[in-house]
């Protein structure tokens, strides 16, 4: 593979890589003085980021210069604004934020002074999954660091912006994920998704303009300020700019959190980053972008890495978190598995979610267990079509159906076997773990 | 019954971070599982609430809508293993049964020493180093049986 230039990555081999002595070495919080001494106007900000091409990373790849546009007119608008970093990475497949949290948090924050300046924010909550105690802990003492340092409170920098940024930490639920879930979830509630509109930029956090928006989106922030717009939009593709971090994980021989820039084919990556298939077995099929992203097969694993590539070979680039199967992957194990995951994830607001996830998990389990029937295949599409697409409050169900439908066109034969033969061919005995009654945390 | 002064203190200063009280919730019942036993009993429950101005049912009802939050008592040690769709292409299921072997739990509950409770949990990211278990609060990845064992027999 040719060699590229890196960034996302590039301070999280240092020593001590997690301190702010670390950062400012590296030239750390240059872009937040820059912007505020120059002084540069939150319009300026804005429009660097838009001009960069820079697509949201936390999974819908919306692009993030237009999202920080949709916040409204301060001059019309007082009322107070937020930025939400979304932290709570939670979708299956999915480990790359947290890499820059453990090990890079300092670059995170400098990330949100700059989007709380450009979107005129009074404050930056930091989201984090529950589960994710080191992220949390090394976030927290960057802000602190930071906070002596003058670069987080009252007149950062001995200018009129003042900002600040906590911590706040969520308990387990995927669903807050989901920007509206999010909110609700931030501000005590159950995290239930909010209908849209209104959309959070006119009414979010406690009924203020709020954006949320991921880790990494935010994380690549200062990159950009510093480096301009033609500096991104050189790497990549037209489309899809900059560098990505990809996780990639299941059957392959390096699974691991890798930046690439866009423009790979699945199959580079799998071979020429991640070492290829392990075992010296043959790729079966791959998620291209967490558990939500419709399965593809092998033959299909020409498919260029970037957001408008993979949505038309039928899928979606997602979170770029690709999970490999071999050809000893059983599909209708791996169905169960996921669809198991949607139904303990669903909300339970709207009744297609709640009760049509059940039932997928239900089918997938009878088939993965050779008790399925035929009937079931086209039962599973036929759910899926009343879950999806955006029959409901959030996505949830679209993540849960659309890949159902993908697997039963891609590997309609896999469980057509199982079914025939009324057990799965490819299932290996494993022990299994003694159960309660109530199994699952 | 309140809650104890040092966490009390603490959630003073928390709420401040917010323009509105209850957002330190999800927050303040972290710290309460965390300092109190390592679940919340209805009487924690109640406290919390009492707290923040909320009706103890309210609290109740974000409490169990988090899988983090435990509403039983549980072991010494709690082994979370995850059995998500990346764990269990890399031997989740084996792993989670030797877990279950090694410390005399089933899914779901407690070893009949107090010693050890072990839960199934959905992805916890740690997916390039499947399989993977949490002990109480710390990730331990790239797990086999050997190295799991070495583990659950090290804690106290």
């Amino acid at each position: 593979m040719k060699d590229f230039p890196k960034y996302l990555l590039s301070r999280v081999g240092l020593p001590e890589s997690h301190t702010l002595r670390t950062y400012r070495a590296q030239g750390g919080y240059a872009a937040i003085e820059d912007v505020l001494k120059k002084p540069w106007t939150p319009e300026q900000v804005i429009g660097v980021m838009k001009d960069s091409g820079l697509r949201g990373r936390g999974g819908a790849g919306f692009p993030t210069g237009m999202k920080w546009s949709f916040m409204p007119d301060i001059t019309k608008d007082p009322r107070p604004r937020y930025l939400a970093v979304n932290a709570d990475e939670s979708e299956p497949g999915t480990c790359k934020d947290r890499v820059l949290m453990e090990k890079d948090p300092h670059g995170l924050i400098e990330g949100c002074l700059i989007a709380c300046f450009a979107m005129r924010a009074k404050a930056a909550y930091i989201y984090v999954r529950g589960e994710y105690r080191l992220s949390y802990n090394r976030l927290q003492a960057a802000i602190d660091e930071a906070r002596a340092a003058g670069l987080i409170g009252k007149n950062i920098l001995g200018t009129d912006f003042s900002c600040d940024i906590w911590m706040h930490k969520g308990a387990g639920a995927y669903i807050c994920g989901e920007e509206t879930g999010l909110m609700e979830s931030l501000e005590g509630k159950r995290g239930h998704p909010r209908p849209k509109p209104p959309f959070p930029a006119g009414s979010g956090l406690w009924k203020s303009p709020t954006t949320v928006n991921n880790v990494e989106s935010i994380f690549n922030a200062p990159f950009i300020v510093k480096n301009g717009a033609e500096w991104f939009k050189s790497m990549g593709v037209p489309k899809s700019t900059g560098n990505f971090l990809l996780g990639i994980s299941g059957h392959v021989n390096k699974p691991g959190v890798y930046e690439l820039p866009f423009g790979l084919t699945a199959r580079q990556i799998i071979d020429e980053v991640a070492g290829g298939v392990w075992k010296g077995r043959k790729l079966k099929a791959f998620f291209p972008g967490g558990s939500s992203t419709g399965l593809l097969p092998a033959s299909m694993a020409d498919v260029v890495m970037d957001h408008d590539s993979v949505k038309a070979a039928g899928s979606m680039f997602g979170t770029a978190a690709m999970i490999i199967l071999d050809e000893t992957a059983s599909i209708p194990q791996v169905m169960d598995v996921t669809a198991r995951f949607y139904d303990h994830e669903s909300c339970g607001q709207c009744s297609q979610c709640r009760e049509g996830t059940q039932w997928l998990h239900q089918i997938f389990r009878r088939i993965a267990h050779g008790k399925g029937s035929m009937a079931d295949l086209d039962l599973l599409v036929s759910l899926s079509n009343g879950m999806a697409p955006a029959k409901t409050i959030c996505a949830l169900a679209d993540a849960a159906a659309i890949p159902t439908l993908a697997a039963v066109k891609h590997f309609r034969h896999e469980f057509e076997e199982c079914i025939r033969l009324g057990r799965d061919p490819l299932r290996q005995d494993t022990q299994h773990a003694p159960e309660l009654h109530e199994a699952h945390a | 019954m309140a809650l104890p002064q040092k966490l009390h203190d603490e959630f003073t200063e928390l709420v401040t971070h917010y323009p509105e009280r209850r957002a330190g919730l999800i927050p303040a019942l972290h710290r309460c599982q965390e300092e109190l036993g390592g679940w919340l009993s209805p009487q924690t429950i109640e406290d919390v609430a009492a707290f923040f101005g909320l009706e103890p049912v309210e609290v109740f009802g974000v409490a169990t809508f988090y899988p983090m939050f435990r509403l039983t008592p549980r072991g010494k040690h709690l082994v979370s293993v995850c059995h998500n769709i990346s764990c269990t292409l890399r031997g989740a299921e084996e792993l989670l049964a030797h877990v279950c072997h090694v410390t005399g739990s089933p899914v779901g509950g407690t070893s009949p020493d107090g010693k050890f409770s072990v839960v199934r949990v959905e992805c916890q990211g740690a997916c390039a180093n499947a399989p993977m278990f949490d002990l109480d609060g710390v990730y331990h990845e790239d797990l086999d049986r050997a190295k799991a064992e070495q583990i659950l027999r090290s804690c106290k």
